[in-house]
This record gives C-alpha cells, structure tokens and sequence, in this order.
C-alpha cells in the first residue's frame, strides 16, 4: 500500500514540476533566442524608438509604452464596472438574480478574442470614430485627445481591453469577498452602519485581494493580443492621445513574426517577447500573492 | 508519398488548388503546404526542415549565402492595387510619384495640385488623406514599396524595401481584410491590397500609371502582360522585380510569386516529383489562376523555368 501511495506522489509531483520546468524552459528559450539583439542593442532596445526592420535598427519602447498605456486605461475603466459587478452579486443581489449574471459575466471571458477584434472593427471603432469627430476644436487642442480622428487607436484599444478583463477581475473579486467573515458586516451594522458603511468596511477588509483582481486583469490586458492589433492602429509611436493609433507588445509580435526572415530582426521580435513574459510573470505572481493572502488557495 | 513544403500566404488559394488537382492526376504524391509567409518559408526551406519553399519576395544575398544551391521558380503572378474612399468619386488615376508622396505624408490633402492635376474632371475634396497600410509582414507591402522605391529615390532611401517596412505616415490594418475594412470605413482614406482580395470583395481601385506613361487598371491580363515585358530581361535565377516593367499595357505594381526547391536535392525521389509537379503547374496548372485570381505566367518565362528545371539533379 505504501509503495503504490509513494509512486503516485511521485508520479504527480512529476507533473506539477513539469509546469514549473515549462515555465522556467519558456523563459530560457526566449533569452537564448533573444541573445543576438540582446548583445547588438543593450538597453538600447527599451528606450529607443526607432523600428526600422529595413535599415536592422530595433527599439521597442514605442510597443513598451502602448502595452502599459492601454492595459493602463483599460484598467481605469474596467475596474469600477467590475468591482461594482462582484459587490452586487456578492453584497446586494437577490438569490435568483445571482447565477444569471454570475453566467453573463463569465460568458464575456469565454468569447474568443477574435470575435471580440471584429466587433471592434465593425461596431467599436466607428463609434469611437463618431465620438472623435464631435470633439470640440478646445479639447482638440489638448496632448490627450490631439490627430486626426481616425477610429482605431489607444481610446478604441483601451474599451475593448475593459470589456475583456470585466469578467476575470469581477470574478475574483467575488471570490475575495466571499472569504470576508459575516463578522464583519454584521459588527458594522451593530454600530449602526448604513448599507453602504457595512459594504465598504467589507471591501476594506478584502483590499489585498481586491488589489490582487485588479492586477490579474493587468496581466490579461498585458497580453491580450488579437483584439488589441485589430483595433490599435499598429503604428510605433508614444503619444498621450487618446485617439493616436498606437502599437503593443503582443500585437507586434503577432503582426509581423511570420515575415522576419532575418536572424536580428528575428531576435528582437523574441526579445519584445521575453520583456512580455517577464512583465506578465510579475504582474501575475503579484496579484496572485495578494490574492492568495486573503483566500489561500 | 508526402511531401512538405512551407511559405508565403498569398498563393495559397492556387497552391491548394494544384495540390489537391495535381493527387488526383497522381495519388502516390501527396502534397502538404503551410501557409506560415514567405520568411518563415525561407528559414524552413533553409533549415531543411521542409522539402520546398515559397516566396512572395526573391530571396536576398545574406539569405542565398545560408542556402547554398536554392533555386527560384516563378509560379504564377499577383498584383496590388490602390483603394481609396472619397465620397462620390468613383475613378481616380495615381502616378507612382503621387502614390510614394501619399505614403511619405508630403500630400496630405486630397485635392492637392498633384492629383487634381491627374484628373481633370473629378471634384476632389479637401480633406486630409487617412493613409492606411499593412500591419503584419506581408509579400503585399513588399511588391508595393518595391514599386515606390524604384519610383521615388525619397521613398527608397526613407522607407526601403521589405515585407515590414518603417511607415512615416498612417495606420496599420492587419491582413488584405483589415486594411480594407480600415478604407472603406474612413472617409478620405487610401490603402493596398491585392487584386485578388478586391476583385473577390469587389472593392473599387485606382488605376496606376506605368513605365510607358498609360494609366493601367490591374487586371490578370495586365499583370501577364508586366511579366512578358520584364521575361526579356530575366535573369537565370528568376530572381527579379517586376514591379514599373516596360511595355504597353503592363501593370506596374505586379510581381512573380516564388516556389524554392535545391538544385541538388537529399531525396532524389521527393524531387523527381516535386519537378514533374512543377513542370505539370507550369503548363496544365495555369489553367487555374484567372479563376482564382492570379495572373499566369507568360509563355516566355514558362519555356525559361523547364530548361531551367531539368537543372536538377534528380538522380
């Protein structure tokens, strides 16, 4: 009996180190293969701007600046919408409401990042279009919402990165709720706490874990691909503006890994992506050292 | 018997199309193409980890240095063609030099002199220009800035030639389909896909003016009619742009799609059917291109491609 229990330990460690190892292969190979632009451009590659696959010149500060911009906004407009979701699901929500909605918001997750880039082209990107245009000429004037009004850009990124990451920080936050102890409602609304009161001493109580959602939708936003570069505009520039088409990581990576046939260019492309993996490792492993903090897993 | 081969995206309609016409004619060979673009085709073929290659760009120096013994076979002919979306005009004339200019950001209104001046007659509106341009590496931007660098010597020296190019101006629409939703949802702007793509979409495009000073609109025959031109010229290789060719008629934004095959292939018996395949593609597969789109390969170049394919050492 002792024997069988023994290799079955050993049987399933082995699978959980083989994720480890996965990990730890993925971040070797992407160094390894990176190794060319790393030694020809330094720390060059992080704060130049120059992307010029012609002239073999790489600086990737433009697609650097575009992915924390546009999680960045994505977040701002996200996190309202999805904390607002867990608190009245968990907090507010009469008992037959509760699985639809939790239903609802998880369907958002499961739709495929393509059909979420095509709704942006399609329905997103004339509306932000529309929007743009009515601009008065003062704001126009302001960094943020300064060029032409062409639809797709970082405003048009950042909407629909919001809509993407609604459901996994609403999620988890309602996991993090749940963890807080019926004690400490009900002292609040002992000491004549209103409603609100007794919710917000709640949500201070799960803060960690609250922050800790708020960061697992960071790291999705980060690496969100496909709808990104179908709605971003694709142009490697930093700019404020809202309404400048902009460039991420991840979209540049997909957009032209396919067509680098030379050996620098491609080990800067697998260089932008070893910067993308270390980023999202830590932004991950934070938010879930948070989250974990408050609801061990 | 299977053989692999990998490349560009843009014949992969016809090579399909070959592929499966050509296993019912022969059910031993079996033919598998993946259409991952034209330099991972080069890497691949370079690799060896595939039998075949294909390109929408001949390879260069540095690339042929890595594969010695590579050889280029035209297959058959893709173009570009310029779309555009400005209300209420319908036909619109570009010269070379007003195209590169476009892309450059030099003209930035619509109205500018330069293409009013092209055509008289249509009310050209003075709204800015949305310039919109390939996102991802693509065999399209290739043909297209290697026409406006031959054309404009600022172009060349800003821009260069390459599947992914430094753009000065504009957005990035991923694939033939996002820059053309990208065109004819924005008022006032222009973009480039291929023939094909507009033609099965029909969406409206300019017409380009050529070497010989005729404003051409793209059509297969066109395109045929550049690579006839360029076909006296050709060098043994096959390695040439045929983009502004001389001769009336020629479409000046056309070019060659390529197939890479060793001259001296490891598996003798993998290239004796890669050669009868190519040999039956060269003349009973052009039969499938105008249907699908691409432009056949001019009788000329054809009669170059089997001499030059009996060159293989197959035994």
């Amino acid at each position: 009996m002792r024997s069988t229990d023994l290799r079955f330990r050993i049987g399933i460690g082995i699978f959980a180190a083989a994720l480890l190892l996965i990990v730890v292969a993925i971040g070797i190979t992407l160094a390894n293969d990176s190794s060319l632009s790393l030694q020809r451009f330094g720390f060059r590659f992080w704060r130049t701007s120059n992307w010029d696959p012609v002239a073999g010149e790489f600086g990737a500060l433009p697609f650097i600046w575009g992915t924390f911009y546009s999680s960045v906004l994505a977040l701002a407009i996200a996190t309202p919408v999805a904390l607002g979701i867990a608190v009245f699901i968990s907090e507010l929500c009469p008992q037959a409401l509760r699985a639809p909605l939790m239903f609802l918001t998880e369907l958002l997750a499961a739709i495929p990042s393509i059909v979420y880039g095509l709704w942006g082209i399609f329905v997103l990107v004339p509306a932000v279009r529309a929007i743009e245009a009515l601009m008065p000429e003062g704001l126009r004037a302001l960094p943020l919402f300064s060029g032409p009004p062409f639809g797709v850009g970082m405003l048009a990124a950042a909407l629909i990165l919001a809509v993407m990451v609604v459901p996994f920080t609403s999620a988890v936050a309602r996991e993090v709720l749940k963890t807080v102890p019926m004690t400490q409602r009900e002292a609040a609304f002992a000491l004549g706490a209103t409603r609100f009161e007794a919710i917000r001493a709640a949500m201070f109580y799960a803060r960690t874990g609250i922050i800790g959602a708020v960061m697992l939708g960071f790291g999705r936003a980060l690496g969100e691909t496909m709808a990104v570069t179908m709605v971003i505009g694709n142009n490697p520039q930093v700019s404020l503006s809202l309404f400048a088409p902009q460039y991420t990581m991840a979209a540049v990576i997909a957009n032209e890994f396919t067509e680098a046939a030379n050996a620098l260019y491609l080990s800067a492309l697998i260089e932008i992506g070893l910067v993308l993996f270390v980023i999202t490792l830590l932004v991950n492993v934070l938010s879930r050292g948070l989250i974990w903090s408050m609801a061990p897993p | 018997m299977t053989i692999n081969g990998a490349g560009a995206t843009f014949p992969y309609p016809i090579y399909s199309k070959w592929f499966s016409e050509y296993n019912k004619l022969h059910p031993d060979v079996r033919i598998n193409y993946q259409s991952i673009g034209s330099g991972g085709g080069i890497q691949q073929v370079t690799n060896r980890t595939v039998f075949f290659g294909a390109t929408d760009g001949p390879m260069n120096e540095d690339q042929l240095k890595g594969a010695p013994g590579i050889m280029h076979f035209p297959t058959v002919l893709g173009a570009v063609v310029p779309v555009y979306n400005v209300a209420g005009v319908s036909e619109l004339k570009f010269t070379g030099q007003a195209l590169a200019d476009i892309y450059l950001g030099k003209i930035k209104k619509w109205n500018d002199p330069a293409l009013t001046k092209l055509n008289p007659g249509v009310k050209l509106p003075a709204t800015d220009i949305s310039v919109v341009h390939r996102s991802d590496g693509s065999g399209t931007t290739y043909i297209f800035v290697d026409y406006l660098s031959k054309i404009s010597p600022q172009f060349k020296s800003d821009v260069g030639v390459s599947t992914s190019v430094k753009w000065p101006a504009g957005v990035g629409g991923k694939g033939n389909e996002g820059v053309s939703g990208l065109v004819t949802q924005t008022p006032g702007s222009i973009g480039y896909v291929e023939l094909i793509y507009a033609l099965q979409n029909k969406i409206p495009f300019g017409s380009v003016q050529n070497a010989a000073g005729e404003f051409v609109k793209a059509s297969t025959d066109a395109v045929t009619k550049a690579a006839a031109a360029a076909a006296a010229t050709i060098p043994e290789d096959f390695r040439v742009s045929i983009t502004n060719a001389q001769g009336a008629g020629a479409y000046p934004i056309s070019s060659f799609t390529w197939i890479l095959l060793y001259q001296d292939p490891m598996d003798k018996r993998a290239g004796n059917a890669m050669v009868d395949f190519l040999k039956w593609a060269l003349t009973d597969g052009q039969k499938y291109a105008p249907d699908l789109g691409y432009a056949p390969l001019p009788a000329n170049v054809i009669m170059l491609e089997q001499a030059a394919l009996d060159r293989i050492k197959v035994s």
